[in-house]
């Protein structure tokens, strides 16, 4: 399907999850209620004609002061019969929590994972939020625009002299 | 005893994980009831790296994810700037970015034929595939100067044009090869000890495999047609003609086979590409985004400017975001990136197709033996690099 007619089917039939609709760069591109996300995706899934079967990608991006809601949760939704793609996006304040797609998807669990190790967004539902490229025990969440750069955490007990060290000489507290 | 579950440790420092890969099993007798891989150790932050640098000194930082297929990382990259800025690219660049994409899916492959066997006992193949390897690499270092990290895609094109002798060394490349493929099929596809050890193992249903988000030759390999090239076809690759190997039983074996299959088609866009590569400029003509050739920069004050301006700023996408992916080696890969209008990238984010792939080894690996892992997790064909970024 054409990016203009997906766009018309999803402003007819649901138009009430869509916080806006556009198609940008040759793909339909949408904010969405946070509340319809997995109603939403199960839709996009399963409505014969749009058949978004794959979820190839999940991320997010910290907009810190530029606007009021703070993160952008971004899913990627790709059609294997259709050959079609759509860009879906949630605003989250920071502490809010979203619903978790893994029950949609099994490859949700782990790009979800991510998300919260890097942003520190919770989703709700997910059976296993933990940290998954950063240390267990890390402190902060680095992809945030706040982490601090020149910081450094003492990942072992030999080199938590030195890097204290050098924390104070740079004047960078933890956060 | 029947009731007492074994944890075991394999990795992150074990030679058949492929770089740092952990995997924790759980196990009854050697029976994995469980397989948990544990990925991080790897992680350096290159997206968070990219987000200090401009748009094209970001792009050294794509070669050291997947470091086995540096050029599609590139291209990924420099696509996604591409679609975001709404640039053309001069179709000789295409056809390049092509050329080059192709063998390194078959050097990518090469690593992965040649550790996957050794894994499971085939040394030879290791030896065999890194020889030819080298041909490939030898390409990089004579197109870019650098034999892994080749970093030699711009925005809007190439950084320079290919040296006078690449199509003779193109073509000896597509000459010697063809019969290498068979040298290696002859020595594994019909080798009762490779079938018995990768036959039937770590099986997966396409439906399955599209739930968990696998791409690239483990879904192919299920009989899932799905092949970014044909689907949404990107830099002219509508312009040749290949096919795309499927496998039917979704197993190792079959992953095998789509991957030396693979191989083959490169070779044929390949040629195809190289006999159809047109003349003209190897970059883009708009001097925002590309820096003039260099005589223009010596006699021509205008040029001088936009020289500078492109090397001291950069240049500024407009506000927005934008995801593009293209099928690399490994599977799909995409890149999604904010711009904010500045000459930094806002936020760079990349779809990794190892660490996709790879959180699905449970349900390949899940009722096999211990040595029926080590067989799985080479033909999932992961990159630690790309992995944890």
């Amino acid at each position: 399907m054409l990016p203009q007619q997906i766009k018309a089917q999803l402003e007819k039939d649901r138009a009430a999850d869509f916080e806006s609709l556009e198609i940008a760069r040759g793909d339909v591109a949408a904010y969405i209620k946070k509340e319809s996300l997995v109603d939403l995706c199960r839709y996009l899934r399963d409505t014969p004609d749009l058949e978004f079967n794959f979820l190839s990608m999940i991320t997010a991006v910290d907009f810190l002061s530029k606007r009021t809601k703070r993160f952008d949760v971004v899913y990627s939704l790709y059609s294997i019969p259709n050959h079609h793609r759509i860009l879906l996006k949630v605003k989250l304040d920071e502490g809010e929590e979203i619903p978790s797609l893994t029950g949609l998807w099994d490859t949700a669990n782990w790009q979800e994972r991510e998300v919260y190790d890097m942003f520190g967004i919770k989703f709700s539902g997910h059976p296993d939020l933990r940290r998954i490229l950063m240390d267990e025990d890390w402190v902060g969440f680095p992809q945030r625009k706040d982490f601090p750069l020149t910081y450094e955490q003492p990942e072992f007990s030999h080199n938590r002299g030195r890097t204290e060290l050098l924390n104070r000489s740079q004047g960078v507290e933890p956060n | 005893m029947s009731d007492e579950v074994m944890i075991l440790n394999i990795g992150p420092q074990h030679p058949a994980t492929h770089g740092v890969l952990r995997v924790r099993l759980k196990l009854d007798g050697e029976t994995i009831i469980e397989a948990e891989p544990i990925v991080g150790y790897l992680h350096t932050g290159i997206e968070k790296t990219m987000e200090a640098k401009t748009y094209t000194q970001a792009l050294t930082m794509t070669d050291r994810m997947d470091y086995l297929a540096p050029m599609s990382n590139n291209l990924v990259y420099v696509m996604a700037v591409e679609k975001l800025m709404g640039v053309e690219v001069p179709e000789r660049a295409q056809y390049i970015r092509v050329i080059l994409t192709e063998l390194t899916r078959i050097n990518s492959h090469l690593v992965w034929l040649g550790t996957h066997a050794t894994d499971i006992g085939a040394m030879t193949m290791f030896l065999y595939c890194f020889r030819e390897r080298e041909k490939i690499v030898k390409m990089y270092e004579f197109v870019s100067g650098v034999r892994m990290m080749s970093s030699y895609f711009r925005v809007g094109g190439l950084a320079k044009d290919v040296p006078a002798g690449f199509d003779r060394r193109v073509k000896e490349i597509l000459d010697t090869f063809p019969a290498k493929i068979d040298e290696y099929e002859s020595l594994l596809t019909e080798n009762q000890i490779w079938k018995k050890r990768t036959i039937g193992v770590g099986k997966i249903s396409a439906e399955e495999a599209i739930k968990s988000g696998l791409s690239g030759p483990l879904l192919r390999a299920c009989g899932v047609n799905w092949d970014i090239r044909k689907a949404n076809p990107y830099s002219s690759y509508d312009k040749f003609d290949f096919d795309v190997p499927l496998g039917r039983n979704g197993d190792t074996y079959d992953r095998y086979k789509c991957r030396v299959e693979e191989m083959r088609q490169s070779l044929r866009i390949v040629s195809q590409a190289l006999d159809g590569l047109p003349e003209g400029p190897y970059i883009t003509t708009d001097r925002k985004i590309a820096p003039p050739p260099k005589e223009e920069v010596l006699k021509n004050m205008e040029q001088l400017i936009h020289h500078f301006k492109i090397w001291v700023d950069g240049f500024c996408p407009p506000v927005g975001d934008v995801y593009h992916s293209i099928e690399s080696p490994k599977g799909e890969i995409g890149c999604y990136i904010v711009s904010d209008g500045t000459k930094k990238p806002y936020r760079v984010h990349f779809r990794p197709p190892s660490f996709i792939n790879i959180s699905a080894l449970n349900k390949l690996a899940r009722g096999r033996m211990i040595a029926d892992l080590i067989a799985i997790i080479g033909s999932t064909d992961i990159v630690l690099g790309e992995i944890d970024r």
